[in-house]
């Protein structure tokens, strides 16, 4: 590695030490840190919330920096600062996704930050897929990335269903009680070793789906609104002032492609790189190897949504492939790539025409992908009503808010046309 | 019975219409943010006017109603959706509608596919920006139509950001530009601004109508909009109202009891929901211990002059305010002034003079001096004797009241500047970037927004119990959160001692990014008009939890340092003018079109009566010195000689069309011998200009990329008004691996911008665009790849004439890459042998454009410096360990480069960072290579570019620098 001496998180640490993890994807992390915690780590997912998170990143990160960064460093420092923990007997775990994306660097600034705010003792473990930073005390076993996998799928599954029940339940308050229920009850499963395999996915999923189907309903006419976007900010409701509730408060309802797609994409972009710039044909054939089981768990949680009720399933990575095809070239991977554009397409198919595509303000792939694509999509899909909100210390919710409300205007109203048409035919 | 209420964000409107459709009631005034009382009134008035309205149908709609809305119950329609509305029912047939509001701009389409567009988080093209601008000219808004009406040229105004703009009027305002010039300017970058940001590749063309408060008061504005758009545009009567209209007509308004609504609001208090910071001063007690303390560093002032006793003039020209201070031998104060410039430094400072000769007539000025922005119009004026830079002034004013100072901080009306001193050297100099601006001038526009003057406002705050927590942000920015903060119920003093922290914390936390006190200094002395106001200055004590000293001349410390420098640096016979030159003094202005060279520079010619005369607005010295600049020893010219040479060779493949912008700057060599060698004549574009960019303007889908990108745009329009088929630009996810970081990548916009323009320029449709993924960084897997691509995209080549032209292209990128580290070790051989400085000045191989640049190159060498760049002198550098993963490989060459300067040891070789506006990447580099730097004791230099930039700023930073190296 080319970066000077950082603070090893050793063995011996492994034992007393509490492992501070941000959160980006409320039910996905729940999940992903009893994994850790199966592991004999001492994980805790930090659920705080709050202005103080933002002036402690504006105060440790370079302010132009992207807000994810912002946020995750700002989470990691308040928690260090809160007296809630010992500083010295705390790591932190933050993701490296090795790109030519700006995220790649989050653990250099949040190493910057931590010199800065006194706390340079904190050892820093870097959770990625490229074997980029090691740590004795840490492994990052391949039986750990597949149980990881699964949690995403269970995450991935619960967060569809969630968001096309909730906006319509009968009573108040049962979808996420039922959330709850199943996050407790595959945390009691994970910890007795259970529910990660394919087999037992298999057999779970389809409860879950059939649990949401019963939950008592009032089908009314509400607005599809599809968010795609940054992936934390997409996520995170930290990022994005709670889009998805506000979402639902406005009457609409909600889709949120999951994190298995970015997964998958992620992978696939390997093979991709030594397709268009050669490299080793060994490890092109793991990537498949290893593309190939995930699309198989991946079909684990279409067939588990279509298994009960009347739910919109997502589409298969493989599709969205295919969408993106016409639009763009498979090159273009570093954020969310061309997924974030084939998400927007696989969204305005599946009926969910109004869309959010929220960013960090200044993201540079979302030039591309997200704002730098809107004019196309509009080409192939008139009908398209998409609204790129940028997210930043500095934006206010009535700014975003009042730009969600103009694309609902015009979602309304393009419903009502479509009604006329159908009427008149 | 329908009624429209349209709460914007400075304005109420609102509107009662009958059955049958007529306007019965209306009424437009502006809030001062006393939204409730404000509308209560107004639907009393309906009650009192109209009884038969007791039952109508209300909506709400507007920029701020959704809150308000939202708490009383009452439906609330988006207001671009109630424009939308009211147009199709009052103007049926209109094509288009162009509304600016107070802080919003709309573009609607009707026909051709509904559309509706606002502007973004990043906008200030709109009511507020007009009103900013106009106080900065000292004008009323209504007499900003007057002037525009007698324009005679337009000026090129930044029209992003208002703060942008600002620093674009700022210098043209002290170079003696016509103030109805510059409000033309202004209309036009406000047309800029929408048409550009909104329209998005989308023409306005058919019956446009033009709505909301700018357009309405301001006919040259809606000239402007007709001359861009090459239309006659048509604003209806009530143009107003449309928003307020719409709410009345919406499907959505609900039938309400106005009297009961009446009532409700009446006893509506906002629920104080908002975030607070403690307030500044607990007690009068303790408002009365920090007045004592503060009041003990003052200066002596006397008004008794000896006669014949010498005395010595500093002149602080700055942005908005002009300070003058006279001194006598013993520095005590004998005469000094603090004005606004009015957007007309010279006679502010007539004015000043006029009154101390008739105060003092049997005086002599012995020696003078001049800073500020305002410095070399000021000196030709008045025949000033010397000018310093800013930092120097500040420093020497500061020194007499803390001779151990280690840190100042000047807050003046439009800049923050703030610096460190070590071992008595001016050391690491802050300035705030463009775009954070906010400082004096930023508390100036709401206190006028309220009707107040600046210390009334700043005053309001000082005992306020709950300040507002607005955060550190940009002013465009600021105006939301203010907007909220009042929606939930923000009193004015809260807001006013919310503003003055919130100065503070920008400066603190963008501009210098500190962590905490002991990242400034110990001996910290505060200055700067803006420190006057003692809520600004007790915020920033609390902020930094340390008591600092602030002069009681806090606003005239860069005068006084002049003055004191003057005296130190006296040299007698001063040549200011006397009082009888005075009398005859004369100050004419003209404009005109400089056409030295290709940049075609707008200069301001400025003639004083006799030989003094002063020219604004050249980028380069040639105006000037007339024509005989001297030898320059710059690398940016010699890069673009080389590439100059890449020319367009007929071959018996036809034409293929190559854009030069962003990494084509540094691969042209390498794809125009390879093209060359497979017989395509190779045809590129020339070097950026505005007309270019404005070529392509229409089809940029993000207005927040770097200006670099943006240019791209109209590199490609360009070569399809050539004719050109077929078009190379590839994308590039990997640039070449030079081994010095950890990977190779280019930043995203670099390597997927190909991908962008394919997307938003139709016209490639029935045009050949080759923008396929190619990496030459793996030469070997290169070679198939590349002869796909051709055999699909261009002509059946044979693999083994492929292999010969990708051959010979490595060699040539290689051999022009050697050239230009010749040339780098040549400079810094001929710098050393002369003893002259090195600046090395950093960036992107695209930065050479001098559109990109604005000659900031040429500026370099005119301070006597020689230019190398960071590549030439990489290579010298190997591989190291930096702080952050160095991913990128032009990034790479940029740690190479402080690596090589910090490891130097030569004083004389000095690194100047260029960083483009909206550069993600560089948010990480920047503070690398400043940690590089700093490590060894070294000075950071960093330059913000973008569309447009003050060149201002950037002389003072490199002034600064130059005259460090001189103090050492």
């Amino acid at each position: 590695m080319n970066t000077q001496d950082r603070v090893l998180f050793t063995k011996e640490m492994k034992k007393d030490y509490t492992i501070l993890v941000p959160n980006m994807a409320e039910i996905h992390f729940e999940l992903l840190v009893r994994v850790l915690n199966q592991y004999g780590y001492k994980a805790e997912l930090l659920r705080t919330n709050g202005r103080e998170i933002v002036d402690d990143g504006l105060k440790y990160v370079h302010n132009d920096t992207c807000y994810p960064a912002l946020l995750v460093i700002g989470q990691l420092i308040n928690a260090l600062d809160s007296g809630k923990y010992d500083p010295h007997k705390v790591a932190l775990m933050i993701t490296q996704t090795g790109g030519g994306c700006r995220a790649s660097n989050y653990i250099h600034l949040l190493r910057k930050a931590l010199k800065k705010a006194g706390y340079e003792y904190v050892p820093v473990i870097s959770l990625n897929l490229s074997g980029l930073e090691k740590n004795p005390g840490f492994r990052f076993t391949p039986s750990m990335g597949l149980k990881f996998l699964s949690c995403l799928i269970y995450g991935d599954l619960i967060m569809l269903l969630k968001n096309q029940v909730k906006p319509y339940e009968k009573h108040a308050g049962d979808t996420d009680a039922l959330v709850e229920r199943w996050i407790a009850k595959l945390i009691d499963m994970f910890d007795r070793n259970r529910g990660y395999g394919y087999f037992s996915m298999k057999k779970i999923l389809p409860l879950i789906t059939k649990d949401f189907s019963e939950i008592p309903v009032i089908k009314t006419d509400k607005i599809k609104v599809g968010i795609v976007g940054e992936i934390y900010v997409k996520y995170s409701p930290l990022a994005n002032n709670h889009l998805e509730d506000m979402l639902i408060e406005q009457g609409c309802e909600p889709n949120v492609p999951g994190l298995m797609g970015f997964m998958l994409f992620k992978t696939d972009n390997r093979i991709e790189d030594i397709k268009l710039y050669g490299g080793k044909k060994l490890k092109k054939a793991f990537m498949k190897l290893l593309l190939g089981y995930m699309m198989r768990i991946e079909s684990c949680i279409e067939k588990a949504a279509k298994a009960y009720g009347n739910f919109v399933a997502p589409t298969p990575y493989m599709h969205l492939r295919e969408l993106i095809k016409p639009v763009m070239g498979y090159g273009c991977k570093m954020g969310e790539g061309w997924l974030l554009t084939a998400e927007m397409m696989e969204l305005i198919e599946s009926g969910y025409g109004n869309i959010v595509c929220a960013q960090p303000f200044g993201c540079l792939p979302n030039h591309i992908v997200g704002k730098g694509m809107v004019r196309r999509l509009r080409e192939i899909y008139p009908d398209s009503n998409i609204v790129p909100i940028d997210y930043d210390p500095g934006a206010t919710r009535v700014n975003q808010e009042n730009r969600i409300k103009l694309m609902l205007a015009v979602a309304k109203e393009n419903e009502y046309a479509s009604d006329i048409k159908r009427f008149v035919s | 019975m329908n009624i429209g209420l349209d709460v914007g964000s400075t304005t109420l409107k609102c509107v009662a219409v009958d059955d049958s459709g007529n306007i019965v009631y209306k009424k437009y005034l502006r809030h001062f943010s006393q939204i409730t009382s404000k509308s209560a009134e107004m639907l009393n008035n309906i009650l009192t006017e109209h009884p038969e309205f007791a039952n109508a149908s209300l909506a709400v709609s507007g920029s701020a109603g959704m809150g308000f809305a939202r708490q009383l119950g009452l439906p609330f329609v988006q207001e671009v959706y109630a424009t939308r509305i009211a147009v199709m029912k009052l103007i049926p047939g209109t094509d288009a509608v162009i509304e600016l509001g107070g802080e919003d701009a709309k573009i609607l389409f009707f026909t051709g596919g509904t559309e509706v567009r606002m502007n973004g988080s990043c906008a200030g093209g709109t009511g507020a920006f007009i009103d900013q601008m106009a106080s900065l000219l000292g004008v009323g808004v209504e007499d900003m139509n007057g002037l525009a009406e007698k324009s005679e040229k337009i000026y090129t105004i930044a029209s992003r950001c208002g703060v942008f703009a600002k620093s674009d009027i700022q210098p043209l305002l002290n170079q003696g530009a016509k103030k109805s010039d510059v409000a033309a300017s202004i209309f036009k970058a406000v047309v800029n601004q929408t048409v550009a940001g909104l329209s998005q590749g989308r023409e306005i063309k058919g019956s446009v109508v033009y709505l909301g408060g700018p357009l309405s008061f301001i006919p040259e504005l809606r000239k402007s909009f007709d001359d861009t758009l090459k239309l006659h545009g048509h604003c209806p009567e009530n143009s107003l109202y449309y928003v307020a209209l719409g709410a009345a007509f919406s499907p959505d308004a609900e039938p309400v009891s106005l009297d009961e609504i009446v009532k409700k609001i009446g006893s509506y208090e906002s629920d104080a929901g908002y975030i607070s910071c403690p307030p500044l001063f607990e007690s009068e007690e303790e408002y009365a211990e920090f007045r004592s303390r503060h009041a003990k560093d003052s200066v002596a002032e006397t008004d008794t002059v000896i006669p014949g006793e010498k005395l010595f003039l500093g002149i602080d020209a700055g942005s908005t305010t002009i300070k003058c201070t006279v001194i006598n031998t013993k520095c005590e104060i004998v005469f000094s002034k603090y004005m606004t410039n009015n957007g007309n430094p010279v006679n502010a400072v007539r004015e000043f003079l006029t009154e101390f000769y008739e105060k003092f007539p049997s005086t002599k000025i012995e020696y003078s001096a001049v800073t500020g922005y305002g410095e070399e119009i000021i000196r030709n004026a008045f025949g000033a004797d010397t000018g310093i830079v800013e930092t120097i002034a500040h420093y020497t004013a500061a020194r007499h009241f803390r001779p151990d100072v280690d840190f100042i901080i000047d807050i003046g009306g439009q800049d923050i500047k703030c610096f460190k001193i070590r071992r008595g050297v001016i050391d690491n100099i802050f300035l705030n970037e463009a775009c954070s601006s906010g400082c004096g001038s930023f508390l100036q526009t709401f206190a006028s927004a309220w009707d107040y003057s600046i210390d009334e406002f700043a005053r309001l705050g000082l005992f306020a119990q709950k300040p507002v927590d607005l955060g550190s942000r940009c002013t465009v920015f600021m105006n939301s959160s203010v907007k909220q903060a009042q929606k939930d119920g923000a009193s004015i003093d809260n807001i006013s001692a919310g503003l003055s922290i919130s100065v503070v914390k920008n400066a603190l936390y963008k501009v210098i990014r500190a962590s905490g006190a002991d990242d400034l200094g110990k001996n910290i002395v505060v200055q700067g008009g803006t420190f006057l106001n003692d809520a600004v200055l007790r915020a920033f004590e609390k902020e930094i939890g340390r008591d600092v000293v602030r002069p009681d001349i806090s606003g005239l410390m860069g005068a006084y340092g002049a003055a004191v420098y003057a005296l130190e640096h006296n040299k007698g016979n001063s040549t200011l003018l006397t009082p009888e030159e005075l009398k005859s003094f004369t100050h004419d202005v003209k404009a005109i079109t400089c056409n030295g060279c290709a940049n075609h520079c707008r200069l301001t010619v400025n003639t004083f009566g006799g030989s003094r005369k002063y020219i604004g607005g050249n980028r380069c010295s040639k105006p000037v010195s007339g024509g005989n600049a001297k030898v320059q020893y710059n690398l940016y010219d010699y890069k673009k000689e080389l590439l100059s040479k890449y020319k367009p060779v007929p071959g018996k493949r036809g034409k293929i069309g190559i854009p030069m912008g962003l990494n084509m700057y540094e691969l042209l060599p390498f794809w125009h011998t390879f093209f060359t060698s497979l017989g395509y004549e190779v045809v590129t574009t020339p070097e950026s200009t505005r007309k270019l960019y404005l070529l392509g303007q229409h089809t940029i889908p993000s207005d927040t990329v770097c200006y670099p990108a943006k240019l791209m745009h109209g590199h490609i329009e360009m070569l399809i008004n050539q004719g050109i088929k077929n078009i190379f630009y590839p994308c590039m996810t990997y640039n070449i691996d030079e081994g010095l970081g950890d990977n190779n990548y280019n930043c995203p916009v670099v390597a997927y911008y190909p991908e962008v323009i394919r997307s938003n320029i139709r016209s490639l449709n029935d045009l050949n665009f080759i923008w396929d993924y190619v990496g030459i960084h793996r030469r070997k897997d290169f070679v198939p790849r590349i002869h796909k691509i051709l055999c699909e995209k261009l002509d059946r080549i044979s693999a083994e004439e492929t292999k010969a032209a990708v051959d010979a292209a490595y060699k040539e990128y290689d051999s022009y890459m050697n050239l230009v580290r010749a040339k780098g070790d040549e400079y810094m051989a001929l710098a050393k042998e002369k003893n002259l400085p090195v600046i090395i000045l950093c960036g992107r191989p695209y930065h050479l454009d001098s559109e990109v640049n604005h000659g900031i190159d040429k500026l370099i060498c005119e301070c006597g410096a020689v230019l190398v760049t960071e590549d030439s002198i990489s290579e010298h550098v190997s591989k190291f360990a930096t702080n952050v993963l160095d991913q990128w490989t032009y990034h790479s060459r940029l740690y190479a480069a402080a690596k090589f300067v910090a490891d130097s040891g030569d004083s004389r070789i000095n690194l100047v960072q260029l960083v483009s506006f909206g550069c993600g990447t560089d948010a990480i580099t920047t503070d690398e290579v400043r940690s590089i730097l700093e490590s060894k004791d070294r000075i950071y230099t960093q330059i913000k570019i973008d569309e447009i930039t003050n060149l201002g700023a950037v002389k003072i930073r490199l002034r600064s620098l130059f005259a460090a190296l001189g103090q050492e």
